[in-house]
């Protein structure tokens, strides 16, 4: 196997595929970064789809539009709805995820096949999930009258054509409220750090606590979340918040992934050994002891992991979208959609690419350490 | 027989388990019901108020409707899942060969590059990808469409060969390489025998997430070539819609994964577990 002819053979039978990937993912990245820099579908004497489109380079002014003129206010919308989305999404899926794999851990008859009960919406598509889950939030029908079956009041709530808006608050108040909560948390982590006596990593939160009130008193974030052209006119035709109309499709999702997230769970707690379990409740420990102090611990990494992969769904998620409120419904916009309507309708190729470059950079923001961790773990195991 | 208050708390937890199962399995095959029903329902008779209740007379008209009306989408998806499940598992099953047997340079920062391809967001590429495949004279068809899920299939094919190889013992192969196994010998004697399992998981992995798929399919074809999701989507879409057709196009469109699923769930869930790394 040390064979120095049979080495090459094998670096030649994985290069077809490092090539390929090398084009399809990173050459492709470093071209959507360079388009969202030109003006390319933005210039009216250069048709998007001419042969030989002449570009400009524009440097960053994609990106600024897209932060503040009142044209791309949809963009802000769906980057609102995104983080609400998510929020719920993720919160949802591991704690229901949780629920049903601690239910199923309890030794029941026919765990089989309630397991394969919860977990098959996983097999089916977004869109085979959407238009099922329009017909159910229909406002007169399905979910609304399923309590008249027992005799009780339908409910009454507009789904998928809500126009409220939950939790409303001004773009212009992001940084703020960003600050406030790196503040805190790094607030929070000094006080545990002192409390034991970790002076080290005490220092480090206090340093990076005073870059982050830093970065805000001297006025950084106007660069990294500038000012809105019309502040006034924005909060009026597109107020931020989190849209009722979004709460349908969190319901839907979460029918659809929670038992992944059960699926995830279910293989942390068998992997965790019996007779640690057994010497717990040899010592006295009631169920419930045994379940706060054994298994839930030893489920955190899993915890972790499921958050990740459902956060990193939810900051692309388009098909469910599309299927259940169309693609041209401003309430319900997300950045995933933004690129198809922009990119594929609108042929305004360059801030489609932009949207498409933020949405790849919030992803590997919580994807690259994830992997980089999950491979320097594993290699070690 | 007497009951003591143990026992008492015992049985109650007991019930309780079992009344929360029933009710989880109920809301998860609730949408299960609707579907199967309104796509029974003739379309005279749906509506709102009665979404719940049993149709008086089984009208299958929809489903022959329906299949008409996806026409050759089903040929599109039923073409683009076998080839591009069966490319992407072939070329898995090599590149997952040679990164747990063979030492590659750089393969310490080549794997980790090949997984982040399969968690980039697919906007992120979409519209140079869209260029390149309309330089190559791809755009519109199956095989463009195959191309695109061969590639961004081998991130996840490779990493589940991976690490199925990875519990084949390295003594095996040295043994058969002191015999004078070359490289090609030694994968189809020792490791492609060995390698079922781990090509029904891919297999069926690959052919889920094919079908599936949406926003390749949408982009990506001209209507001519479109696979069954967008003819889903396209039934469904628009204001005035009759629900016995979308549901029964969403019957047909699950149907295949939902198939492959209860048969052979085992595999499926494995595939689904590699998603997050850890194997």
């Amino acid at each position: 196997m040390r064979n120095r002819r049979d080495r090459l053979i094998a670096f030649l039978m994985v290069l077809p595929t490092l090539m390929l990937l090398g084009i399809f993912v990173y050459f492709f990245i470093g071209k959507a970064v360079y388009t969202s820099t030109t003006d390319w579908g933005e210039n009216p004497d250069q048709p998007a789809l001419a042969e030989n489109v002449v570009l400009t380079n524009v440097g960053l002014r994609n990106y600024e539009n897209l932060m503040t003129d009142i044209i791309q206010a949809n963009f802000r919308n769906s980057l609102t709805n995104t983080f609400f989305f998510t929020v719920f999404f993720v919160a949802g899926c591991t704690i229901l995820g949780l629920f049903l794999a601690l239910l199923l851990d309890q030794k029941v008859v026919a765990e089989g096949f309630f397991r394969t009960v919860f977990l098959f919406p996983m097999a089916l598509s977004f869109v085979v999930t959407g238009t099922i889950w329009r017909w159910l939030l229909q406002p007169s029908g399905g979910i609304n009258i399923l309590p008249t079956l027992i005799g009780l009041e339908p409910i009454q709530f507009n789904w998928s054509n809500n126009q409220e808006t939950w939790l409303q608050f001004r773009w212009e108040e992001v940084p703020l409220y960003l600050t406030t909560v790196g503040i805190t948390i790094l607030t929070i982590i000094a006080v545990r750090n002192v409390l034991k006596h970790n002076w080290r990593s005490l220092r480090f939160a206090a340093g990076a606590a005073v870059v982050v009130l830093l970065v805000f008193v001297a006025g950084l974030w106007n660069y990294i979340w500038p000012p809105l052209d019309s502040a006034v006119a924005e909060q009026a035709i597109a107020p931020k918040g989190f849209n009722g109309a979004l709460l349908g499709i969190i319901i839907a999702a979460i029918w659809q992934m929670s038992g992944y997230v059960m699926a995830i769970f279910t293989a942390g707690i068998r992997g965790i050994p019996e007779d640690l379990r057994e010497s717990a409740r040899v010592d006295g420990g009631t169920e419930l002891d045994v379940y706060r102090h054994i298994v839930l611990p030893q489920l955190s990494p899993f915890v972790t992991s499921a958050m990740i992969i459902l956060g990193h769904i939810s900051l692309k998620i388009f098909d469910l979208v599309f299927a259940m409120t169309g693609p041209d419904n401003a309430r319900t916009v997300v950045p995933g959609m933004l690129v198809y309507t922009k990119g594929f309708r609108q042929n305004s190729f360059a801030s489609a690419s932009a949207i498409a470059v933020i949405m790849l950079f919030l992803i590997a923001v919580i994807i690259a350490p994830y992997l980089w961790s999950q491979l320097r773990t594993s290699k070690s195991g | 027989m007497q009951y003591t208050s143990q026992d008492f708390r015992r049985y109650t937890i007991r019930t309780a388990i079992y009344v929360m199962l029933l009710i989880g399995m109920l809301l998860f095959l609730l949408p299960v019901y609707v579907v199967i029903v309104t796509s029974l329902k003739d379309p005279a008779t749906i509506n709102l108020a009665t979404t719940w209740q049993f149709p008086t007379t089984l009208y299958w008209q929809s489903y022959q409707e329906v299949i008409a009306a996806f026409g050759p989408r089903i040929w599109n998806s039923v073409t683009l899942v076998i080839s591009a499940t069966i490319l992407s598992a072939m070329m898995g099953s090599l590149n997952g060969y040679v990164f747990s047997k063979w030492r590659i340079p750089g393969e310490k920062a080549f794997f980790p590059l090949i997984l982040f391809g399969m968690f980039i967001p697919y906007q992120a590429i979409l519209i140079p990808l869209f260029e390149f495949l309309r330089d190559i004279r791809l755009y519109g068809g199956i095989p463009g469409l195959v191309v695109i899920h061969v590639v961004y299939g081998l991130p996840i094919t490779t990493l589940i060969f991976r690490n199925f190889y990875m519990e084949i013992p390295d003594e095996m192969l040295e043994a058969a390489s002191i015999d004078g196994a070359g490289f090609f010998q030694i994968y189809t004697q020792i490791v492609f025998p060995l390698s079922i399992a781990g090509f029904v998981v891919v297999i069926i992995w690959q052919f889920t997430q094919i079908w599936n798929e949406f926003l390749f399919a949408v982009t990506m074809t001209s209507s001519d070539y479109e696979p069954i999701t967008v003819g889903l989507a396209r039934l469904a879409g628009g204001e005035a819609v009759k629900w016995n057709l979308p549901m029964a196009g969403a019957v047909v469109a699950a149907l295949p994964p939902l198939l492959v699923y209860i048969i052979l769930g085992r595999y499926f869930i494995r595939g689904l577990l590699a998603g997050s790394i850890k194997g």
